[in-house]
């Protein structure tokens, strides 16, 4: 790369610090704040750890029992099913179908109205979550917007957050994260070479047949990080969910990580809390060993 | 005849279907603007009566919203500079030194960029109550620092690597040490990096919840985002108008920091770096 200079001697001079001592500052804030945390949450989740009562002032190893009462509480099936619920609905097919859907049909249309969707899809984006909670809050409300339409051709009021809490929160999930799947299928699709294409119109391909033998081959890497990471963006939401329906009607929308939540400060059971804690994190774990081996790809 | 009209249809389809997706993520958005500026806003989108300014001057006037606000932005800013500074430090050997390990800890870092933070917070809990920083508005800067440092360091090495080795050679043969080298040459080659980690960093804690709820205790010490929370609760039901405002103050500067933040990704939108959850 660099070519051979009179000053070659010189440019062999190393700075001259030890690598550790630039990265020590990194190192300990993440490891202190970071890192630890992570093994405490192993630790932790077979600890009676509490906020109140006796729990508290002594902590002790209590083994697998926190696991053995997670198997049996009827509400973590619930919270789990929900997660996977909220998780496939929202993230793997809503965000990413209808991101490709948006990056897709924009291909090759008007410039000021790709322009405008894609602002206002964008918007939903970069808007703050508890904002969004308010926004999708007020459209899904009794009084709200989606019921003043509805009504305005004459159909009946629905209680959107009583009758369907999921799929209010879904959506709103969609409104809020589709964005970020638009802008990668958008930058995905301009790498198919349009040769390709044009061949295989000259060839007289069908546009379905184009689609599934060409374009989808072509970004299945995308696809495949893609979901990765927006799942596990959509893993850890919590403030959308906890301020649009709190978790409920009931246990309806209690996700993990709201149920975590109300176990380990509603509750005060912290050590059942980080069990809790860590089936989400050895969820993430999983998910994030997935997606480094579909980057390395 | 027939030929034509599906081609037609052909056309105007896609244009149908996105107007469609557009309508619908304008609407909820429309609420929240137009209800910031009427008087007697309702839940429900409508035409307001007349347009006013008083939601906000209520919501601006009150110091207990210019406080929240302030804190907001010590939090987002302290936590800024400290990981473009952390960052920018970390990265310079992992660009530029030959290290056994470096690959390892690359993907390490990659790897702790895309873990939920969610999972963690019961602990980090605990342990703030144990190292007293528990309901202190510091101690939620240095969590948000650490939770940030993967990405950041991810970012700028791979910043740093664009920048070539030999202006900096020629700075230390000019007698400049390491770190003159590196503030008064890699740094200002790098300003479009630094830029896009920073806005990163500060967008991510400016919109958070999550942690500061956990983290804080005294209302005194909310951010802007545990307010808006707050209102929401309390007043929610009657004064959609000043809660409206609230929030369109709340969400500007995310908006205005994403916009910068398109003037210096002149790469577009890859998937190289990672995204925190």
């Amino acid at each position: 790369m660099s070519s051979l200079t009179a000053n070659d001697a010189l440019n062999k001079r190393k700075p001259s610090y030890p690598w550790l001592f630039y990265l020590l500052p990194s190192i300990a804030i993440m490891l202190v704040f970071f890192i630890y945390p992570i093994l405490l949450t192993f630790y932790y989740s077979f600890t009676n750890l509490a906020l109140t009562g006796e729990a508290a002032r002594e902590l002790k190893f209590i083994g697998f029992e926190n696991y053995a009462r997670m198997f049996q509480d009827p509400t973590v099936r619930i919270s789990i099913w929900n997660t996977l619920v909220f998780l496939i609905g929202s993230a793997v097919i809503g965000q990413q179908v209808l991101g490709f859907l948006i990056a897709l049909l924009m291909k090759q249309r008007n410039r000021t109205f790709r322009r405008v969707i894609g602002t206002i899809v964008l918007a939903g984006w970069v808007t703050p979550e508890i904002v969004c909670a308010l926004c999708l809050y007020s459209f899904f409300g009794d009084e709200g917007t989606l019921n003043a339409i509805i009504g305005f051709f004459g159909f009946s009021e629905v209680t959107w957050l009583f009758t369907v809490p999921m799929l209010t929160i879904i959506l709103a999930n969609i409104w809020h994260g589709t964005a970020f799947s638009m802008l990668v299928f958008q930058a995905a699709l301009d790498d198919v070479p349009n040769e390709i294409e044009e061949a295989a119109v000259v060839d007289g391909a069908s546009k379905w047949k184009i689609f599934t033998s060409i374009i989808i081959p072509y970004i299945k890497g995308t696809i495949t990080t893609n979901m990765m990471l927006v799942t596990l963006q959509t893993l850890g939401v919590f403030g959308l969910i906890y301020a649009m329906t709190g978790g409920g009607p009931g246990n309806s929308t209690t996700t993990l990580p709201i149920f975590m939540y109300n176990q380990a400060f509603v509750n005060y059971q912290l050590g059942y809390g980080t069990a809790i804690s860590l089936l989400l994190l050895l969820i993430g774990i999983v998910l994030s060993l997935l997606y480094i081996r579909s980057m390395k790809e | 005849m027939n030929a034509k009209q599906r081609k037609l249809v052909y056309r105007i389809l896609p244009y149908a279907i996105l107007a469609g997706i557009g309508i619908c993520f304008l609407l909820p958005l429309l609420w929240v603007l137009v209800a910031s500026v009427d008087p007697n806003a309702m839940q429900s989108l409508k035409m307001p009566s007349r347009i006013t300014g008083a939601n906000y001057a209520e919501v601006i006037t009150s110091s207990e919203n210019q406080r929240a606000f302030l804190i907001g932005l010590i939090m987002s800013l302290g936590q800024a500079v400290l990981v473009v500074l952390l960052a920018l430090l970390a990265a310079y050997p992992l660009s530029r030194y030959q290290m056994k390990y470096k690959k390892p800890f690359m993907l390490t870092i990659l790897f702790m960029t895309s873990l939920p933070i969610t999972a963690v917070m019961v602990p980090v809990y605990q342990l703030f109550l144990g190292l007293k920083l528990y309901d202190n508005i510091f101690g939620v800067i240095l969590f948000y620092v650490a939770s940030s440092m993967p990405y950041g360091i991810w970012m700028m090495k791979n910043f740093m690597d664009s920048v070539p080795n030999d202006l900096e050679e020629a700075a230390w043969v000019d007698g400049a040490s390491v770190f003159t080298g590196i503030r008064k040459v890699v740094a200002p080659l790098m300003v479009p990096g630094i830029c896009t980690v920073a806005i990163f960093t500060f967008s991510g804690s400016w919109g958070n919840f999550f942690v500061p709820y956990i983290l804080l205790q005294s209302p005194e010490k909310f951010p802007a985002s545990l307010k808006l929370y707050q209102f929401f609760g309390q007043y929610g039901m009657v004064e959609y108008g000043s809660l409206a405002a609230f929030s369109v103050l709340y969400a500007i500067p995310a908006i205005i920091l994403y916009i910068l933040s398109q003037q210096f990704m002149s790469k577009g939108f890859g998937l190289q770096g990672g995204t925190k959850g």
